[in-house]
């Protein structure tokens, strides 16, 4: 199994601009390796330093030292990202346009032609249940829509690794469930994700491997069976004793 | 050149889908008509007063759909946060600056065209006289000139805080430079130092859209430019452009993007 994305002693503080502000630390010495085939839970509190994480890795945050990689290839250089599809938490996405033409926008990024194009567009839609919009303008869609359509251009370069964050938020139990079988299906398929996520019980689901930072520290990381063994209790338990809250059952 | 010619054409496909191009067309239609049917005085040389006006209303309506289509675009794809899953892709931020402008360059040179045809079928149908040639010299001219327009509001938009104030900065530079950078030589000579200085500096560094301006040529069959002046025009707008972008890729290029 050959590494795909790596950290290494990442380290990101924000400086701020205001008068006697503090610099900000965001990621502490951060070690990360995520697996070809492997979904991988990316997990922490609010202001944890997931996105942040993720920012780095897209290129969007230069790391003030220590490196970032995709594909072994540092994450600074463009064509890191070849080869990867992401869905931010929530997009708006160009509202004149439609689905078929958004997914066409970046079918021409990529250098597809336009046959291969069509039949992605054809495939992706049908995947997210956006067939019959497809005509349709985006600024019509429901948020779970655009969340769909999000997740189709983040699968229009047939990508091998797929950068989530926080994929489900917003959406209802229905939309929630689809997010989570399309998952599956790209775990299936052999596809690698890496995905931030609150919600414990999905990552439970459908995660091999979990990483869980807190204040900008990696606390754990391992396979979601031996956290659970090693705690004695589920994910959830053994996420809150890792960033140390007291869990609902002792208090 | 893919991503490039992608994202202009996502621009040119905002522009036409938007009001603000038809509003401004039906307007300028409208006066124009208005101003053509009466007839003052019984002049047989109305037609170059409504001609005039018809010059005027393209030359603002073209800089109002240039700068306030390049005011948005990048604020907006930050706002709307599509520039996330944009820069995820191998995208370089050179290439969506170089996108943009070429998008919003397309996008008004295509309004300008259907504004000079507008006004060639009016012209030509009270004068029964259509000067081709100067009409495009016009166009081209004046589309040069958006280019350098375009570029600035570009660069303008990646450093102001949001775009009504990019709107507000650009038009009263651009229509600064239009009215009076022409003259601030002249004003420079009767300034004492350091005022002279500061005038010559400012004559010097600022980009003379007002030699793109050939309206009186067209309203009074002045005749063409000199084809080479039109190259030479073509080349300073190219490299004020230029400039101007390579500011805003500077500009972009430090800025950190955070979801």
């Amino acid at each position: 199994m050959s590494v795909i994305l790596k950290t290494e002693k990442l380290h990101v503080a924000f400086t701020s601009r205001e008068f006697r502000q503090s610099t900000k630390i965001a990621l502490k010495s951060l070690d990360l390796e995520v697996n070809t085939g492997e979904v991988f839970g990316f997990l922490g509190p609010n202001g944890a330093g997931k996105t942040t994480t993720i920012n780095v890795l897209l290129g969007f945050v230069p790391p003030t030292s220590g490196m970032a990689s995709l594909f072994g290839i540092d994450v600074r250089q463009p064509i890191a990202r070849q080869r990867i599809g992401y869905l931010p938490e929530m997009t708006y996405y160009y509202k004149f346009l439609t689905a078929e033409e958004l997914l066409r926008f970046y079918a021409k990024i990529f250098g597809l032609s336009r046959t291969e194009a069509d039949s992605r567009i054809d495939r992706l839609l049908k995947l997210v249940e956006l067939e019959s919009a497809r005509k349709r303008p985006i600024k019509s869609y429901s948020k779970g829509m655009q969340q769909r359509v999000g997740l189709a251009q983040a699968l229009i370069n047939d990508p091998d690794l797929l950068i989530l964050d926080e994929p489900t938020s917003g959406l209802d139990p229905l939309g929630r469930m689809k997010v989570r079988e399309i998952i599956q299906r790209l775990k299936n398929e052999g596809k690698t994700v890496f995905f931030s996520s609150h919600e414990l019980g999905e990552v439970e689901t459908v995660c091999d491997r979990v990483a869980i930072v807190h204040q900008g520290e990696l606390k754990a990381a391992g396979r979601v069976s031996d956290l659970i063994a090693q705690h004695h209790a589920n994910l959830e338990k053994a996420f809150l004793d890792i960033v140390g809250y007291p869990s609902p059952s002792a208090s | 050149m893919n991503t490039i010619l992608a994202l202009s054409g996502v621009v040119i496909k905002e522009m036409y889908r938007r009001k603000d191009f038809y509003v401004l067309f039906v307007l300028t239609a409208l006066i124009t008509i208005a101003a053509g049917a009466v007839n003052f005085f019984h002049d047989p040389k109305i037609v170059r007063y409504v001609k005039d006006i018809c010059m005027l209303l393209i030359w603002v309506s073209a800089l109002l759909v240039a700068i306030v289509t390049t005011a948005r675009q990048i604020p907006a794809e930050r706002e709307s946060r599509t520039i996330f899953p944009l820069l995820a892709k191998p995208v370089t931020r050179w290439q969506v600056i170089v996108g943009k402008f070429l998008g919003c360059w397309l996008a008004t040179g295509l309004a300008l065209l259907v504004f000079y045809v507008f006004f060639a079928i009016i012209t030509g149908s009270r004068e029964q006289h259509w000067p081709w040639l100067t009409y495009l010299q016009a166009l081209w001219l004046q589309w040069v000139m958006i280019a350098v327009v375009i570029a600035l509001s570009l660069c303008v938009s990646i450093f102001s805080a949001a775009p009504s104030s990019t709107t507000t900065i650009c038009f009263i530079t651009v229509a600064g430079i239009l009215m009076v950078g022409g003259h601030l030589n002249t004003v420079a000579l009767r300034q004492s130092q350091p005022l002279q200085n500061i005038f010559y500096t400012i004559y010097f560094l600022i980009p003379h859209l007002e030699w793109f301006d050939i309206r009186d040529r067209v309203v009074y069959d002045w005749g063409l430019v000199d084809w080479l002046d039109c190259l030479l025009a073509s080349v300073y707008a190219a490299v004020y452009a230029g400039l101007f972008l390579l500011l805003a890729w500077l500009g972009f290029r430090r800025k950190s993007l955070n979801t």
